[in-house]
This record gives C-alpha cells, sequence and structure tokens, in this order.
C-alpha cells in the first residue's frame, strides 16, 4: 500500500471515528470536543481532494468559529458545578434502523450509478482562481453572503442579549 | 487506489451519523452538532465531485458558501439556545414544546 493511501485511510478514521463519538457520547462535553477531529479530519480529506483553501476556510471557521461557538454554548447552559453533564438521547433503537437502512441505500446506489468522470485529474493551487470566480462569475451571490453574515450577526445579538426587566 | 467512491462513502457514514445524532438527541447544541456533521458531509460530496467529476472549481466555490451559511447558522442556532434557557432554564428540545413564555 502506498504512504499516501495509508495516510487517506488514518484521516478518514479519525473523521469517521470523531463523527461516532459525537453521535453515540454520553457526555456533552465529550461530543463538543469529538467534534474538533470531525472538522479537522474533514480540513485532511479536502487537502487530498487538491482544496487546499476550502481546507483553510473549514480550519479558520469550523475549528476557530463554529467549536469554539458551540463550547461556549455548552458552557452558558450548563452549570460548571453540575458533575453530571448528561446529553439524554431518545429513541435509539428505532432511529439506529432507520439511519442504518438509509445507510444501505446510500452506498448501494454510490457503487451503482456510472458518476462522471473528468478528464484529468490536476492538482494545483486553487486561490487565485477562487479568488477571480469571487469577483466575477459568482459576484452577486458573493455580495447576497455578506448581506447574510450581517443579518446573522445582528440577529444573535438581538436574540441572544438579557433582556433587562425593570 | 482512492477514488471518488471512498470520499462519497465518508460522506455517507458522516451524513447517517449526523442523521441519527439529530434524530435522537433532546439537547439542542447537540442537536447543532449532528446539523454541523451533515453540512460537513454534504461538502465532502461537493469537493469529490468537482475533483473527480467535473474539473472545475464551481463546487469548491459551492463549498464555502456552505461553510459560510453554517457559519450564519450555527450563530444565530445558538444565539436561540442561549434564549430558550433564559427563558426556561433547560435546552431539553422535549421539556420546550409550547411556543410562548
Amino acid at each position: 500500500m502506498e504512504i499516501s493511501t495509508a495516510i487517506f485511510y488514518l484521516v478518514a478514521a479519525v473523521t469517521v471515528g470523531s463523527a461516532a463519538m459525537v453521535a453515540f457520547s454520553r457526555n456533552i462535553i465529550h461530543s463538543a470536543f469529538s467534534l474538533l477531529g470531525t472538522f479537522a479530519g474533514v480540513a485532511g480529506i479536502y487537502v487530498f481532494l487538491g482544496a487546499d483553501f476550502v481546507a483553510g476556510v473549514q480550519v479558520l471557521v469550523y475549528v476557530g468559529g463554529i467549536l469554539v461557538l458551540i463550547l461556549f454554548a455548552v458552557m452558558l447552559t450548563h452549570r460548571i458545578t453540575d458533575v453530571q453533564i448528561t446529553n439524554r438521547s431518545a429513541g435509539r433503537i428505532p432511529g439506529l434502523v432507520v439511519v442504518a437502512i438509509l445507510f444501505v441505500l446510500l452506498v448501494q446506489s454510490i457503487g451503482e450509478t456510472p458518476w462522471a468522470k473528468a478528464k484529468e485529474v490536476v492538482y494545483k493551487a486553487t486561490t487565485a482562481s477562487i479568488g477571480d470566480l469571487f469577483l466575477g462569475d459568482y459576484l452577486l451571490p458573493f455580495e447576497l453572503a455578506s448581506l447574510v453574515l450581517l443579518a446573522a450577526l445582528i440577529g444573535a445579538v438581538v436574540l441572544a442579549r438579557q433582556e433587562i426587566k425593570e | 487506489m482512492v477514488g471518488l467512491t471512498h470520499y462519497l462513502v465518508i460522506g455517507a457514514i458522516l451524513f447517517c451519523l449526523g442523521l441519527y445524532t439529530v434524530l435522537t438527541r433532546r439537547n439542542a447544541i447537540s442537536i447543532l452538532m449532528g446539523v454541523e456533521l451533515i453540512l460537513n458531509s454534504a461538502n465532502i460530496n461537493y469537493v469529490a465531485f468537482a475533483h473527480y467529476s467535473s474539473g472545475s472549481l464551481d463546487g469548491q466555490i459551492y463549498a464555502i458558501f456552505v461553510i459560510m451559511l453554517a457559519a450564519a447558522e450555527a450563530a444565530v442556532g445558538l444565539a436561540i439556545v442561549l434564549a430558550i434557557f433564559q427563558l426556561f432554564h433547560t435546552i431539553d428540545v422535549a421539556a420546550t414544546e409550547t411556543l410562548r413564555e
């Protein structure tokens, strides 16, 4: 086995294992920290797919932003003195059955569909081309994205601030 | 030889785990974590198809937009969770089923 293939399987195992911890762990702190492994592993998978810029964005936004937000929310909504920080689940067996059936269906359709193939698989730096596309073909969605972020920013502040009751 | 199907299967596994989390968890923050897993699996598929099927960068652009929307979703969703916690003193989604104070 080539070394790159071995590394790919290692990264994939870390990603899937951490995701399983997120789904099955009884402790919400463990779930939140396992999310770190998933996000970092997905960034590694992007590197394998030749998407260097997307991998960087994944690390910056997911690991640096969303994960910290989730940890803050966990800390703010549980009393730290609580020893038992539970993460209850309901309907495990029916959920597992539904998800298992869905997974079998997905894998079968992945295996049987004749996917389109690119003429050649290229690995090259993508950042400059992505910048050109954002200010060219995708200019309108790019500007709309900034509006969405502004609206989300204001909405989050309005929702999360504490009402001062007289 | 690692090919397109490997990445699609990883995406399928992540999607199923995320769906299981959303279906079974009763803690609102855990449900948001499941949504993040689902969005990540969709992103893996976008980037994998961009790499192996189309050969252009459009899939990567979509992945970046999905990451941006996930950040907005996380900020607003967690703000809503905090507001629910201030109101009900719990974030168990089964205990907060009345839509009023």
